[in-house]
């Protein structure tokens, strides 16, 4: 069990300074024993229209490899930059990863959609592994996901 | 200092190379079996066809990828659930689990982090470097021995954890060396230390936002054949806004879903290129032959790391610590020591130990410490200089020549020099020649004449140690046995008499085999594996110094024998020849690996003259082959000296002896066996350029006439025996 506790004041435009504006949100990523080694998340939100915002965690340490989360790849032209300060370790089969953020009010019920991208080495890339729209009433609600992530909850 | 560099990393990171090059080599088999394994495409199926026919089967299909040994793995996504195989291009259809195989990614991490994370693989990292740098410095070492690059093959000799370990270096250095440096460039890469990163993804022109356009008709996937796909990555269902993405061997590329166009290309970059190229030459994939070549390379580490401190173990023991050593200031005999392996500096240590009890004060050191400006109280300068290949200098006398002809005028503290060599070298103690020919040319003053000692024998030591004690007024003994071995009781059978109307009382003795332990015969140690040509050593009984003798015979001839003159004055001789059946003598065995007729079929001529005829008589009764022979045996007189002479001509008939000359020095027509050799030379010629091999045994000035009839009888080949020497095809065992 990993659990990080990040405060995103400085690395994104997701999140506003004032606490009052903004409020934790712990989000929980279990992955299924796919066999194979650590895998790479990449945890993001876009825009209505699918636009990119901004990211929220990279699990994986090597830039070398973000090329095969594929959409993150794609969306941020795969500017390491911008998980300066949000990265950790990649998660092993069977494992999870819990991050805590201070989000802001304004991303709930406003179209964001929350994606993770992942990729393990020598088994399929799998962008779009979860993509959920963020809303307070989905907070708490495990959803599954394509390949690699065996659930992946929000609460707050 | 090459040899530090390549003991060191060797001894510190041995098993940390041991475990690389052995999960290496284990790894570099998956490749193969995959690329043996895997469906490959037919020739000139293109990418268009063939996700054609994998849609057709799987028509979720999300990613259709390419593995450098030609296997193809599609993934789909089937009512939400994933699934995968590899593909049999020619139908579309699935046919084997495309899950990683779980042995190659176990052997994988434990390869190149050991497990553990970052910090293991910069520990691999460093295994990698420390197999780099032995293998540099190898190379030098290897190349200093043999006596230049040309002669990279050229036949070893000497003990053999050191050939053994040169041998099998000098074929895998070269994998070692592409192994090492492919997986340093690798590990950089990974940290992020090279610019070879992926781009950014090329510009994307607008999507026109339809979907549907026929996979089997767009254009970039009509031109590229399936050998140049790396992966085919197909949009979201539903999502207008996405493509195809292309990746082939030369880059990455865009294609709309809604009309097939080309939407961005960008190839790839000098860097990933070069770095492709490495992952290929490491890993073998793309590569499955070399790969497996350079995993049998490296299988042949462990080996080499189990010589290496072989090698190591045995110099230490040589090189023991020398008590009492004076300081060069103060000291009247002064000992430089040029050595390489260490084992010169043992006979320095008796030196200074029998003349320190002599009442002497003593200074040993290296040559390469030599100044003769220090050694103010100084009489006398003995130097013992060891060769290393070809005639050079020592590791510990580097410089020595330099410094002599440096210094201004010559010294005047008298000099003698006393070379260690190994006769079976083309040039022997060349080293020792060299120091000894330029103090004679700078007029350093010589108290005794240049010696050699051959294959570190303590008799020669022995006699040169006398030598130098009638020099000093001294009564000086010096035994030394560098490595003694366990010696064991023989017993002796029976005993033959030869030689005694010519003065030269002669006795073949045979000795029954001692038993073998369980160990020494699981081991081959002591007399459980020996063959004609190999040495005993007999320790009599008043001395410490043990006397050598050839065996001729081997172990399976079922008894030990050797062929023993009596010298007058000589105390192993005489107890030898006046052993009688049933009596007892302590021996213990020495190998000679230098002096054997080897594997093959070339002929051989074993030219040898009094006792000399032993090892040489052993290696006729062994030759069941029926390899062709030509045995050339000087003797006094055939009446009363021609040992053997009742069993070869049975062996003749038997064909283990081709052709037998004898020589007698006595007699009716006196001559030797060089005589007989040029009385010959026409056929010895002969059988030389057809690739015969060459066995002299017997006393030194024989041997010499020996060569210097050979020499004559090969000019006119254009052949010499210093050439032979260098092939290995031209031995001497002399005493």
């Amino acid at each position: 069990m990993k659990s990080v506790l990040a405060t995103l004041a400085l690395t994104t435009a997701l999140t506003l300074p004032g606490l009052a504006m903004a409020r934790p949100v712990t989000m929980t990523t279990t992955l299924n024993n796919y066999g194979g080694d650590g895998a790479y998340l990449a945890l993001y939100v876009t825009g209505a229209g699918g636009a990119y915002v901004g990211s929220l965690w990279m699990a994986g340490g090597k830039s070398k490899y973000y090329e095969h989360l594929t959409e993150w790849y794609r969306a941020t032209g795969g500017d390491s930059a911008e998980v300066n300060g949000i990265t950790g370790a990649s998660v092993g089969a069977g494992r999870s990863l819990e991050i805590t953020l201070d989000l802001a009010d304004a991303l709930f019920d406003a179209g964001y959609t929350l994606h993770i991208d992942a990729a393990v080495e020598d088994m399929r890339d799998s962008p779009n592994e979860v993509a959920i729209p963020l809303t307070r009433a989905g907070a708490g609600t495990p959803v599954n996901g394509r390949r690699y992530v065996a659930d992946f909850a929000y609460d707050m | 200092m090459i040899r530090a560099l390549h003991r060191w990393p060797g001894l510190l990171a041995l098993a940390l190379i041991t475990g690389l090059a052995l999960s290496g080599a284990a790894l570099s088999v998956f490749p193969a079996a995959e690329r043996l394994s895997a469906p490959q495409a037919e020739a000139g199926l293109t990418v268009a066809a063939l996700a054609d026919r994998i849609q057709t089967v799987y028509p979720g299909v999300e990613q259709i990828r390419r593995s450098a040994s030609g296997r193809i793995t599609a993934y789909w996504f089937d009512h939400g659930a994933p699934g995968a195989a590899a593909i049999d291009p020619a139908t579309g259809e699935g046919v084997a689990s495309a899950d990683p195989n779980q042995a190659e990614r176990w052997l994988t991490n434990l390869h190149r982090s050991l497990f553990l994370g970052d910090g293991g693989r910069i520990a691999m990292a460093v295994g990698a470097a420390a197999m780099l740098v032995l293998s540099l410095s190898g190379t030098m070492l290897v190349a200093r021995r043999a006596g230049g690059w040309r002669r990279w093959f050229a036949p070893l000799r000497g003990p053999l954890a050191g050939r053994l370990h040169v041998e099998i270096a000098r074929i895998a250095v070269f994998g070692l060396v592409l192994s090492s440096t492919t997986a340093l460039w690798m590990t950089a890469s990974t940290f992020d230390l090279l610019p070879d990163g992926s781009t950014a993804p090329a510009m994307r022109a607008e999507v026109s936002g339809e979907t549907g356009f026929a996979l089997h008709q767009m254009p970039a996937l009509l031109q590229t054949p399936v050998a140049e796909l790396r992966e085919l990555s197909f949009p979201y269902p539903g999502d207008a806004t996405d493509v195809f993405t292309l990746k082939t061997d030369r880059g990455t590329g865009y294609l709309d879903q809604g009309t097939g166009a080309l939407l961005g290309w960008s190839d790839l970059t000098g860097w990933e290129r070069v770095y492709e190229t490495i992952y290929m030459l490491h890993t073998g994939r793309g590569a499955a032959t070399l790969g497996l070549v350079l995993g049998l390379m490296a299988l042949g580490t462990p080996m080499m790391g189990a010589t290496g401190v072989l090698i190591w173990l045995a110099g230490r023991r040589r090189r023991p610590r020398i008590r009492g050593n004076q300081p060069a200031g103060g000291a009247e005999t002064i000992v430089l020591v040029g050595s390489e392996g260490g084992s010169t500096w043992g006979f320095a240590a008796t030196l200074h130990a029998a003349l320190t009890d002599a009442g002497q004060s003593v200074h040993v050191g290296p040559m390469s410490g030599f100044a003769p400006e220090r050694y103010t109280r100084a009489e006398r300068i003995i130097v013992f200089a060891a060769t290393y290949g070809d005639g050079a200098a020592p590791a510990s006398a580097k410089g020595f020549l330099d410094r002599l002809s440096a210094a201004g005028g010559a010294p005047r503290i008298p000099l003698a020099v006393l070379g260690f060599g190994d006769r079976s070298f083309p040039v022997y103690c060349a080293f020792a020649k060299a120091v000894a020919a330029a103090a004679q040319a700078k007029g350093w003053p010589e108290f005794l004449p240049l010696d050699t000692i051959d294959r570190q024998s303590p008799q020669d030591f022995a006699r040169w140690g006398r030598a130098l004690g009638e020099a000093l007024g001294l009564d000086l003994e010096l035994s030394h046995q560098p490595i003694l071995p366990a010696a064991e009781t023989l017993t002796l059978v029976s005993r033959r008499d030869y030689g005694a109307e010519v003065q030269a009382p002669t006795a073949i003795l045979r000795f029954a085999l001692p038993p073998a332990t369980l160990w020494q015969r699981l081991t081959g140690a002591g007399f459980a594996r020996f063959t004609a040509g190999d040495l005993i050593g007999v320790v009599p009984e008043g001395s410490a110094v043990p006397r050598l003798y050839s065996l001729a015979s081997a172990r399976r001839d079922g008894f030990i024998e050797i062929v023993v003159k009596k010298h007058p004055g000589g105390l192993c001789s005489r107890q030898l020849t006046t052993l009688e059946p049933g009596d007892r003598v302590t021996a213990f065995l020495r190998r000679n690996p230098g002096f054997r007729p080897g594997w093959g079929r070339a002929p051989l001529i074993l030219i040898g003259a009094g006792t000399g005829i032993g090892p040489l008589a052993g290696f006729v009764r062994g030759n069941s082959g029926r390899r062709s022979i030509h045995l050339f045996f000087g003797m006094r007189h055939p009446d009363s000296d021609f040992f053997y002479g009742e069993e070869l001509p049975a062996l003749q008939e038997k064909g283990r002896l081709t052709r037998l000359v004898t020589a007698a020095s006595r007699g009716t027509r006196p001559h030797y066996v060089q005589d007989a050799l040029r009385g010959d030379a026409a056929e010895v010629a002969h059988l030389i350029r057809n690739g015969a091999r060459v066995m002299v045994c017997g006393g030194r000035d024989m041997a010499t006439g020996v060569a210097d009839a050979l020499a004559e009888i090969l000019a006119p080949a254009g052949l010499a025996p210093a050439v032979l020497k260098a092939e290995g095809r031209y031995v001497e065992d002399v005493y």
